[in-house]
């Protein structure tokens, strides 16, 4: 009895009457998931935006005027920033957590609805002030996004005054965001799947969601900290992190802090981080791969014990990010060790992706063509990892473009091809109607081909020493005039997979509009949410009945099977299903 | 920092063991587990509520919280201007004013489980009366050491202490608002102790945490 009282303990709990109810103030979790994604989406836009802009700097110096130094490195802080938690941490979590982690288990909702709608309109109150700080005096903090004191908070910084302020609160209000959202991810999955579905009939995509979920919520707290400490440093003068200095020819009132105490905090929470956002990519891509290509994921027990030791090792391998800030030789080694050690189970998973792939019927879809295109981002972004994570190779490289072209590849571009693959992966479910193709395969060798071409050159770039965060190179001896036209042409081909977007866009509103209609399972996949009554499903997800889960996610292409797919709720024998004793737990 | 990383490897730990050990090696492609798992798995859903997992998610977040500052606590520490700070002697008796609020909620849960209205209703109180007085206790603390000049921004050791024990009070205030809505519903709104029941029980078992971390706080200020 307990089991089916818990599962369907809410059937309409907070059954929505009027248009506000249902698509504003909801605590449906589809309707949380869609709100969560457009802002995340459109926020995302902005700090897309800005890119352009420090691309147009870098390619073509001294001909926008209106750009200065200054704009330079508050576009550069302000897409770091956007990209990495407003977008891709609020869209994998916020947006495919929500949409995803009911519909596949088997729920009705999430286990806290009201905690759910508050989670967002919080999130939008975080955005709101982060996008106030562009209108500021002296504008948003150009401390970089990763906010280092003492200099992020001196006067010589763009928007030391009130950007930083802003940047903070911002940050501390996503957090309060997240912890709510996150309380109900992990709660919901613990307990609210459905009849059947044991932890390891779960899809990969809702372990990968879970698992960084539970980093974040872990994680997140240091962030907060170091955000609480440094607001009180900048606004109340204690000095945490602020060693004594002069600054702009005039001492500083404190003393005797410790900047590095804050690079230990903030790593803390930013390495954690790559992976909130890496593991929810796996999980999907993990999914679509085996859906599209027919066939049952390669290891899927070695797929979930990977994701479990990734998410255990992500605690522990922090300052591999700190080589250049002085540390003990014996620190650096320990951490050049464990980043090693993080590898072998992210290798893993590529081979698994890989063997998943092989002999499979595949059928190149506009998903799965990001979803193979993800593979290659990820393995070249892991590659140059593993010359970073080296203490010795990383000290020349660290501050050069090879940095920038390791960390867009392995956490900018790759998770954003999954979003891609997601997003027209699960279109024809949220929207009931099916994207253009055509547009959609436009859209994916434009964007791929386009971001090896921005990133590709960055690492030769970075070989031959450009330094990173520089607004111009002026003239210097070991900078040969080439860097100039790979500058030129990295910002063409940049500004080139900008404007594709729009592609991308104008696909999504144009088959709201005009699209086919999809049917409720067009690619034929086995997982619970492809199998719900109504398409786009309705409130509540299962009508009158909860699902019952049979089998695991991956029943594909199964020898003597009449369809290459069976659904994950359908019966070994069917009249077990029919003569189940419903209630009763043994 | 190494203690957060231990401590969050532990947390990971026990919650690994806790809850997936059993499952975690099970094969669900394989004929034998998926007839196990179509007979048993009607248990596979864990028989607490999701109050109060969610409350214990929450926990293990607040702890990361506290644990993180105590790092940087620790960390700060090892510096070369770092002067030790003499605590309030105030601080033993809102010590005891906490203790005595942990300590009424225990008595409140266990009068709410036998089902007794009054006493759940003079247990309620009670114990929210201390936790008032606690946070009396602690504003008055934080008054005397302004009284004698020593304030937020004029030392590590004093920043610190106001910081945590601000962030403490601010979180048995949260907790104070759960407690406000109970004993609101068990007094005005005429409920019975098995409606508040769930509430109380979460109440103690959040009283008791913040206890705890109260304790160790007070220890490292103490100590350091």
């Amino acid at each position: 009895m307990a089991y089916v009282a818990i599962a369907d303990r809410d059937v309409h709990p907070h059954d929505p009457t009027t248009f506000i109810t249902k698509y504003i103030w909801s605590q449906d979790h589809k309707v949380i998931a869609i709100q969560y994604s457009l802002t995340a989406i459109a926020v995302g836009l902005v700090a897309l935006v800005l890119s352009g802009m420090m691309r147009l700097q870098l390619g073509f110096p001294d001909t926008f005027a209106l750009i200065t130094p200054n704009n330079y490195l508050q576009f550069i802080t302000m897409h770091g920033m956007i990209m990495v938690i407003y977008l891709l941490t609020a869209l994998f979590l916020g947006g495919f957590g929500n949409y995803l982690i009911p519909l596949m288990l088997g729920s009705r909702d999430m286990v806290f609805p009201y905690l759910n709608m508050l989670s967002y309109w919080v999130y939008l109150l975080a955005v709101i002030v982060l996008m106030a700080s562009f209108f500021v005096p002296g504008g948003p903090t150009g401390a970089g996004w990763t906010l280092y004191p003492p200099q992020a908070i001196l006067p010589g910084t763009a928007g030391a005054s009130w950007g930083i302020l802003l940047m903070l609160a911002s940050l501390g209000i996503f957090i309060v965001a997240f912890t709510m959202g996150g309380l109900n991810y992990v709660t919901t999955v613990l307990q609210a799947r459905c009849r059947g579905m044991t932890f390891m009939r779960m899809p990969l995509s809702v372990w990968g969601i879970f698992m960084a979920t539970i980093l974040g919520l872990l994680a997140f707290p240091a962030l907060l900290v170091s955000a609480i400490m440094m607001t009180l440093d900048s606004l109340l003068g204690t000095s945490f992190f602020m060693p004594a200095i002069v600054s702009m020819g005039e001492p500083v009132d404190q003393k005797g802090g410790s900047p590095v105490l804050f690079q230990h905090l903030f790593w803390f929470f930013g390495h954690p981080e790559v992976y909130i956002v890496a593991l929810p990519a796996f999980g999907i891509v993990s999914d679509l791969l085996s859906c599209h290509a027919r066939k049952n994921i390669f290891g899927y027990r070695m797929m979930v014990w990977a994701i479990l030791a990734i998410g255990a090792l992500s605690f522990v391998v922090w300052a591999h990010h700190m080589y250049v800030s002085g540390m003990n030789p014996y620190f650096g080694f320990f951490f050049a060790t464990t980043t090693l050690i993080i590898a072998v189970p992210t290798a893993i998973k590529v081979y698994n992706w890989v063997l998943t792939l092989w002999h499979g019927d595949i059928h190149l879809r506009v998903p799965m063509l990001f979803a193979i295109g993800f593979i290659f981002t990820f393995i070249h972004g892991g590659l140059t990892g593993l010359f970073l994570g080296n203490v010795t190779v990383d000290l020349p490289l660290s501050d050069t473009y090879f940095v920038v072209a390791h960390f867009h590849m392995v956490m900018g571009v790759s998770p954003i091809l999954v979003v891609f693959g997601a997003i027209y992966h699960w279109y024809p479910k949220i929207t009931g109607k099916m994207y253009n193709e055509t547009l959609g395969k436009w859209h994916f060798w434009l964007t791929f081909l386009g971001t090896y071409s921005i990133y590709l050159p960055m690492h030769y770039l970075g070989i031959l020493g450009v330094p990173r965060r520089y607004f111009a190179l002026g003239d210097t001896a070991f900078i040969p005039d080439s860097v100039g036209s790979i500058n030129e042409s990295i910002t063409i081909s940049a500004l080139i997979v900008a404007v594709v977007q729009l592609i991308f866009l104008f696909n999504m509103v144009w088959s709201l509009i005009k699209g086919k209609e999809a049917g409720p399972n067009p690619w034929g996949a086995t997982t619970l949410e492809w199998q719900t009554p109504d398409t786009p499903p309705k409130h509540g997800n299962w009508g009158h009945r909860l699902p019952e889960v049979y089998r695991w996610a991956y029943d594909y292409s199964v020898p003597g099977a009449t369809a290459d797919f069976i659904p994950q709720n359908e019966p070994v024998d069917p009249a077990l299903g029919a003569g189940r004793d419903h209630g009763h737990v043994t | 920092m190494s203690v957060s990383g231990l401590f969050i490897l532990l947390i990971a730990g026990v919650a690994g063991w806790w809850f997936f050990a059993r499952q975690l090696t099970a094969k669900p492609w394989d004929k034998a587990q998926r007839e196990t798992d179509d007979r048993y798995a009607g248990g596979v859903s864990l028989t607490l509520v999701p109050e109060r997992i969610g409350l214990w998610v929450l926990l293990a977040v607040v702890t990361s919280f506290f644990g993180l500052f105590i790092s940087a606590y620790s960390m700060r520490m090892m510096l070369a201007d770092w002067a030790p700070l003499s605590d309030p002697n105030l601080l033993w008796l809102n010590t005891l004013l906490l203790f005595l609020s942990s300590g009424a909620f225990q008595w409140t849960r266990s009068a709410a489980e036998r089902g007794d209205a009054a006493r759940t209703r003079l247990g309620l109180v009670v114990a929210g009366l201390f936790a008032f007085a606690f946070l009396a206790g602690q504003f008055q603390a934080w008054d005397e050491l302004n009284a004698s000049g020593q304030y937020l921004g004029s030392d590590a050791a004093i920043a610190f202490f106001y910081l945590l024990t601000g962030l403490h009070a601010l979180h048995v205030l949260g907790g104070l608002v759960v407690w406000g809505k109970t004993t609101v519903r068990m007094w005005i709104a005429g409920s019975e102790p098995g409606d508040v029941r769930l509430s109380v029980q979460l109440c103690t078992v959040y009283w008791h945490f913040l206890l705890v971390v109260w304790l160790v706080l007070f220890a490292l200020l103490l100590t350091t």
